[in-house]
């Protein structure tokens, strides 16, 4: 897969009208058109740059309009993408939009019964497309998509209030109209009868009637143009707009359900809220989406939120963890995250508080770790000596991994577990730190000992 | 800190700002007789004009206001009525946020979990004059004024306001560790004046140092 991928790389290096290719049948584009969206289709089914596509259509319209009934017919044929059938389709389909079309022919057959008994032909001359395209548009009308339809209207708009506009646009319409005409007709006038300039001539009146057509369709392509982004950006918020509602819905609404069931289990209530109130933050303060799991333990910030969710999901307990700097984690301070979660796993299982309280803190030398419960404490004769567990869990792996753990309670008003882990590197000066006072100062604690499981 | 203490009987006068009429209901509930709650705003606007018609003695600010961030009403009231004090009071976990609040004047940061009787603890001691800082307020200060290496020490390092003394440092270390004032100042050996002066001088610090690693944590932090 990668040798494809390399290979491919190098053949196609970077050329200027590739685009990105989109496999699959070919569809008109949804989001990136101009007009129907047939050559943003065109682009992406074969690679090939929009504005290439766009610039090959514009070309072959000059060949007697080729460009332009491709177009067209590009636009019946091909659905867009989501959808399975195309207008054409559609269309065939649409006995009451066929039979409304076909409701056109008796007033062409009027109409060139007027014009041959009067003897005016260009009546007929005139009604024959009117009625045929009449009766093309009433079948396109009924069969676009509702989006193409506002599309159509935004289009057909502007040539509908040709005569509705105010005094003053309408003037500068006119004009518009008088200079483009004129300049259409200087540059049709210097292709057929123009000074015989063999080369200049045919030149000269391409670019005159191209310019004649910007003066006069000019503003209103723009305006299209611009209508089509602003749509574009509108689409853009909508869809982000979606997304937050649907990350709301999924997470916020979902909890709010759930705890208007369990209104009579307060407990239950509280870890639902703060579950919550966790996957939020993470999401508003922290960019993590809710819903995917952070990247495990890579930092010791994420470890120590981690052991906060797990113990309140498990033990129902509140956890109000302040973390205040952050580095990796290596395998010193992974085992100093096992004991923590032990302490604090105990104080919510035991200690019969309302909240345990973790303090993390990350200095140049050492990191410190502060579980704390303002509980029931406990006095080491009721410890059963069996209960070896946290000496193993809690002494033991910092001891192995050159770190120090205290504990210190008093019973009837909680106790607290402190642990330190010196950082790679600078392990020798974290015996002597300047939290000595604190493991020094042991007035109601008991060092050493096996605390409760 | 100049406002008279409230003498015995008299009520601190408690104002709420707060978007969500239901949190505030809850507030006021929690709060019971032991304050007086003398008016509520739920916008900027609105808490500027009636703060400054009823001077409170305490405002119970919240950090997100839909016309802003707090510190919108924190600084037109002090300019006009400097005795009124301010506590910030937030779910928000945005450290810059509540960083902005502090240093705009407000007294303290507490939480939303707080329980009844520590909001009125809490609110007693503004009125007073002290600094109430929450476990999660600490961390923050600790956090911007976490030591330097010595290659980024700024040339107007000032160390009366720019860098906390090592008892500060331990005192709101106690206070991230979920300690009380009492039980800090029992730890310490130390009255509990003496850990609310320590806590004042911090906010002292938060709110006039110029301190560069204060704006530079803050973008750091700015994820949203």
């Amino acid at each position: 897969m990668s040798e494809r991928w390399v290979g491919h790389r190098h053949y196609g290096r970077h050329r200027w009208w590739r685009a990105a290719r989109q496999p699959g049948p070919l569809r008109r584009s949804h989001d990136d058109r101009l007009l129907g969206g047939v050559a943003t289709g065109v682009s992406r089914k074969f690679g090939i740059d929009p504005t290439v596509v766009r610039l090959g259509f514009v070309l072959s319209s000059l060949m007697s309009g080729f460009g332009v009934a491709l177009y067209i017919g590009a636009w019946l044929l091909v659905p867009v993408e989501g959808e399975s059938s195309s207008i054409a389709n559609r269309a065939v389909g649409d006995w009451r939009g066929i039979a409304l079309a076909l409701s056109f022919i008796p007033v062409l057959v009027l109409a060139l019964v007027i014009s041959s008994s009067l003897g005016a032909g260009w009546v007929g001359t005139l009604a024959t497309p009117i009625c045929i395209g009449a009766g093309g548009f009433v079948l396109l009308w009924r069969n676009v998509g509702s989006e193409e339809r506002a599309l159509m209207e935004r289009v057909l708009r502007p040539l509908a209030r040709l005569g509705f506009t105010g005094r003053g646009s309408r003037r500068l319409l006119v004009l518009r109209i008088v200079v483009g005409a004129a300049i259409v007709a200087g540059g049709v006038w210097a292709i057929t009868d123009g000074p015989h300039r063999a080369l200049l001539r045919p030149l000269g009146g391409v670019l005159l009637v191209v310019a004649g057509a910007v003066v006069v369709f000019g503003p209103w392509w723009l305006n299209i143009a611009r209508d089509l982004l602003d749509e574009r950006q509108a689409r853009a918020l909508a869809e982000e707009r979606a997304d937050i509602a649907t990350r709301v819905h999924d997470s916020v609404l979902q909890t709010l359900a759930l705890i208007q069931r369990r209104a009579d289990q307060p407990h239950q209530v509280v870890r639902l809220a703060r579950a919550q109130e966790r996957e939020l933050r993470s999401w508003l303060f922290e960019g993590q989406v809710p819903g995917t799991g952070e990247d495990e333990d890579a930092t010791l910030g994420t470890a120590v939120r981690r052991i906060q969710r797990e113990v309140e999901a498990l033990h129902e307990v509140p956890v109000e963890a302040v973390v205040v700097g952050d580095c990796e984690l290596n395998d010193d301070l992974r085992s100093m995250m096992e004991a923590g979660r032990e302490a604090t796993v105990n104080a919510a299982k035991w200690s019969q508080a309302d909240f345990v309280s973790l303090f993390v803190e990350v200095e140049p030398d050492e990191v410190s770790m502060f579980v704390r419960d303002r509980g029931v404490g406990f006095s080491e004769e009721k410890i059963a000596a069996d209960r070896r567990g946290v000496k193993e869990s809690i002494y033991g792996r910092m001891a192995r991994h050159g770190g120090q753990a205290e504990v210190r309670t008093t019973p009837g008003l909680g106790t607290e577990v402190m642990l330190k882990m010196p950082r790679s590197g600078s392990r020798s000066s974290a015996d002597h730190s300047n939290h000595g006072n604190h493991s020094s100062r042991s007035d109601h604690s008991q060092n050493g000992k096996p605390a409760r499981t | 800190m100049s406002g008279p203490p409230p003498g015995e009987g008299t009520l601190v006068r408690v104002f709420l700002v707060d978007d969500h009429g239901l949190f505030r209901a809850g507030v006021k509930a929690e709060l019971g007789d032991a304050v007086e709650v003398v008016g509520e705003a739920d916008d900027v606007e609105p808490a500027i004009e009636l703060i400054s018609e009823r001077e409170p003695d305490v405002v119970l600010l919240d950090v997100h206001l839909p016309g802003g961030g707090g510190q919108l009403v924190i600084e037109p009231v002090k300019a006009r009525h400097p005795e009124v004090k301010f506590l910030a009071l937030s779910v928000s976990d945005a450290p810059e946020d509540v960083i902005a609040v502090i240093r705009a004047g407000a007294r303290g940061y507490v939480t939303k979990t707080i329980s009844g009787p520590e909001l009125v603890d809490a609110v007693q001691r503004v009125a007073a004059g002290d600094a109430v800082f929450s476990p999660r307020l600490a961390g923050f200060v600790l956090d911007a004024f976490a030591a330097l290496p010595a290659e980024q020490v700024p040339v107007t390092f000032d160390p009366e306001l720019d860098q906390l003394s090592a008892r500060e440092r331990e005192v709101l270390r106690l206070i991230a560790r979920g300690y009380t004032y009492k039980e800090l100042a029992r730890e310490l050996s130390i009255s509990v004046k003496t850990v609310e002066s320590h806590v004042s001088a911090v906010l002292r610090k938060l709110q006039l140092s110029s301190r560069h690693q204060l704006t530079r944590w803050a973008t750091e932090r700015r994820l949203v």
